[in-house]
């Protein structure tokens, strides 16, 4: 792992356990991925896949006890980051790698000026002047489409409405112009036209700035647009990866399939049963032998009950977690 | 659907429920208040029909009044003004125990299956109370209709003395269902079901809706903001813009072919899970927020964010007419004769 090759971030069958009542619970457990600077990869799942977890890892923001990351490289731009000591890491933190989160009244501190949220960040990482780093909070705000930023900078979140307290995050994760910015259900409390502004201005932003980003949602139709690559998760593994269009046109994995068949589509006649997948996501504490989605996927043969699948490769870019991947993959399509 | 079964199951008529939330008095002038009472108009004259068997969807952003409506149908809030008919009978109107006999045939289904059901009772007891309540069972009559609505909404008879913790949120939703069948209603009110609920269980839980449906004979008021969601089990979809609802007509036609200015930004905001739609689609983006529903805009509450909006949207409050057959719309840019908003020259 001395090498990068041009990836701005390479993670490594990084494991990240928990301590609980109930025994250990695996949230991540042996995964990898890469992510290439300006690339945009979506990471799906549903509460408990360990989606959120996988990326708390990389931040290093893993409660520690009861967690811990027990194994695996993360490497960011060729640092070792599970190596650094607290110091450096909060010196990567907020500088190099930001991150954005679903709620954005818990992550603004209520009782500060937005000035003086988004001031500290320059002032701690870029070493600017109180001038300086005021003049810059405006240009964010003002970068953000906040309407009228000289009169709103200086009041409180409580003062802001859902969608534009998602701007003041962004433009506190964007000050000082990260490589890697980790979007962790961005969207998810807002309505869809504030949504569709939202993802807008990352995009936009993207493109001015050349970020990379990791977009974390539930929401399929969020990454379709909006992303280059995706990683389906499920119970802590990484179920399916691939190019965003070649997911959506020709899945290998029955969770995926499952997936994609479940959003109800606009163009489908009202009446028609909606495809569901049957039962519950599994006891990430309790999980059985064999494959974790087994019980509940409509290919399962006796051997996925009992073996843990493989991780096939279907091509160059596209792996699937299934005893039956090539088939999966064959039959998909045209659908 | 609409044309095979014509008569209306509920029917409302200018409708309204304003909260006056005070203001304009001394205190509020001299801490610099607006001087101004007041009040929100969380649903302002709305009328429809809901016709039996049907689902009528009503979609909205959040703080529309779409939960208010829906709260009010049932009088879990006071009505204001207008009238909320029920098989002849005006909701608004009836006297305290008259509207609780009613609830026997009005149910509700709400978002939060954490927060709606008693943690302290059994899910036999959360069942059963209604039952009871109703007096349509009494004794060991109570617990077999209570397994029997269980296992109508797929959930083991084995689980009848399980408190609400000891399930997830999707069997939570089921419960809440089955709470609501229980009294065997005509009608409920289902406000976001699936809203709190993992991609994988959204689906199990409208199929299991549309099942009852078939088989009880329900009509639904499906509340959502996932417009997904509501064109799949919706026959028709009412769009509601800060209390007002400003398009009406059957599923197909709105998703395919909206009129109002709103619901066409609405339904293009909707992210398509099809990369190569995505790719091409062009969004119409809004500016700004919802505005506030204390004292909102004058005139069509949505001219502060309208492209096409004219000084006159400012003053004339529209009204919801027919543009094309079944499909109403309020807005005074569009008629019959010109129901294309793009076709009228933007401002």
């Amino acid at each position: 792992m001395s090498e990068n090759n041009g990836n701005l971030l390479t993670v490594n069958d990084l494991r990240t356990y928990f301590q609980t009542e109930d025994g250990v619970v695996k949230a991540v457990d042996g995964i990898s991925f890469e992510l290439k600077k300006g690339e945009t990869l979506g990471i799906v799942g549903e509460s408990g896949s360990g989606k959120s977890v996988s990326n708390l890892s990389v931040m290093r923001l893993i409660p520690e006890p009861p967690g811990k990351i027990v194994s695996g490289d993360i490497l960011f731009d060729g640092i070792d980051v599970r190596r650094l000591s607290d110091e450096e890491v909060r010196n990567i933190r907020g500088k190099r790698i930001a991150m954005i989160f679903q709620d954005p009244m818990t992550s603004l501190n209520p009782f500060l000026k937005i000035s003086t949220q988004l001031m500290e960040v320059t002032q701690i990482h870029l070493g600017h002047s109180r001038e300086q780093a005021y003049d810059h909070a405006l240009e964010m705000l003002r970068k953000v489409n906040i309407p009228a930023p000289e009169k709103r900078i200086d009041g409180y979140p409580h003062e802001f409405s859902g969608g534009m307290r998602q701007r003041v995050m962004i433009a506190m994760a964007l000050s000082c112009e990260p490589e890697l910015l980790i979007a962790d259900e961005p969207t998810t409390a807002l309505d869809v036209t504030i949504q569709a502004q939202i993802l807008e201005l990352i995009k936009g932003l993207r493109t001015e700035l050349g970020t990379s980003v990791i977009l974390i949602t539930h929401d399929l139709g969020v990454v379709a647009g909006m992303t280059d690559k995706i990683i389906v998760m499920y119970a802590g593994k990484i179920f399916e990866s691939a190019p965003t269009k070649e997911l959506f046109a020709k899945p290998a994995n029955p969770y995926t399939k499952g997936l994609l068949k479940s959003v109800p589509d606009p163009a489908h006649e009202h009446g028609e049963p909606l495809y569901q997948i049957p039962g519950l996501p599994p006891d990430v504490a309790n999980l059985p032998p064999g494959c974790p989605f087994a019980e509940r996927c409509d290919r399962a043969e006796e051997i996925c009950e009992r073996e843990f699948p493989p991780f096939v490769q279907i091509n160059e870019n596209h792996h699937s977690l299934c005893h039956f991947a090539k088939e999966v993959h064959a039959s998909s399509g045209g659908e | 659907m609409t044309e095979t079964n014509g008569n209306a199951l509920i029917k409302l008529e200018d409708l309204r429920v304003y909260y006056d939330l005070g203001g304009g008095g001394f205190f509020d002038k001299i801490t610099g208040g607006s001087g101004e009472r007041r009040i929100v108009k969380a649903v302002d004259g709305v009328s429809f029909d809901i016709l039996k068997g049907e689902t009528l969807g009503l979609v909205g952003e959040s703080g529309c009044g779409k939960s208010t409506l829906g709260k009010a149908l049932l009088r879990l809030t006071e009505i204001t003004g207008g009238r909320a008919m029920y098989s002849g009978k005006d909701i608004a109107h009836l006297s305290d125990r008259e509207m609780r006999e009613q609830r026997k045939n009005l149910q509700m289904i709400f978002q939060d299956p954490y927060a709606s059901l008693n943690p302290r009772m059994t899910v036999g007891n959360i069942i059963g109370e209604p039952i009871r309540t109703f007096k349509l069972a009494e004794g060991d009559a109570v617990e077999k209709k209570v397994a029997e609505t269980m296992e109508i909404v797929g959930l083991s008879r084995r689980f009848i003395k399980r408190y609400p913790h000891e399930f997830s949120g999707g069997q939570r939703q089921r419960i809440g269902i089955a709470r609501a069948l229980a009294v065997d209603p005509e009608f409920i009110v289902a406000d976001e079901p699936i809203s709190a609920l993992d991609v994988s269980i959204q689906a199990q839980i409208m199929n299991l809706m549309e099942d009852l449906q078939t088989e009880k004979h329900l009509t639904y008021l499906f509340i959502s903001h996932d417009l997904r969601a509501v064109r799949h089990v919706s026959d028709r979809v009412a769009v509601m813009y800060l209390g007002e609802i400003v398009e009406l007509a059957e599923g197909k036609s709105i998703y395919e072919e909206p009129l109002h200015p709103y619901s066409k930004a609405l339904i293009s905001a909707v992210p398509v899970p099809d990369p190569e739609i995505e790719e091409k689609r062009e969004r119409i983006i809004l500016e700004g927020d919802v505005p506030s529903p204390i004292n909102p805009p004058s005139g069509c509450h949505f001219h502060t964010r309208c492209q096409y909006a004219i000084p006159e949207c400012r003053k004339v409050e529209p009204k919801l007419v027919q543009i094309k057959p079944r499909h109403y719309a309020a807005c005074i840019r569009i008629s019959p004769e010109q129901p294309r908003i793009e076709d009228v020259a933007e401002v």
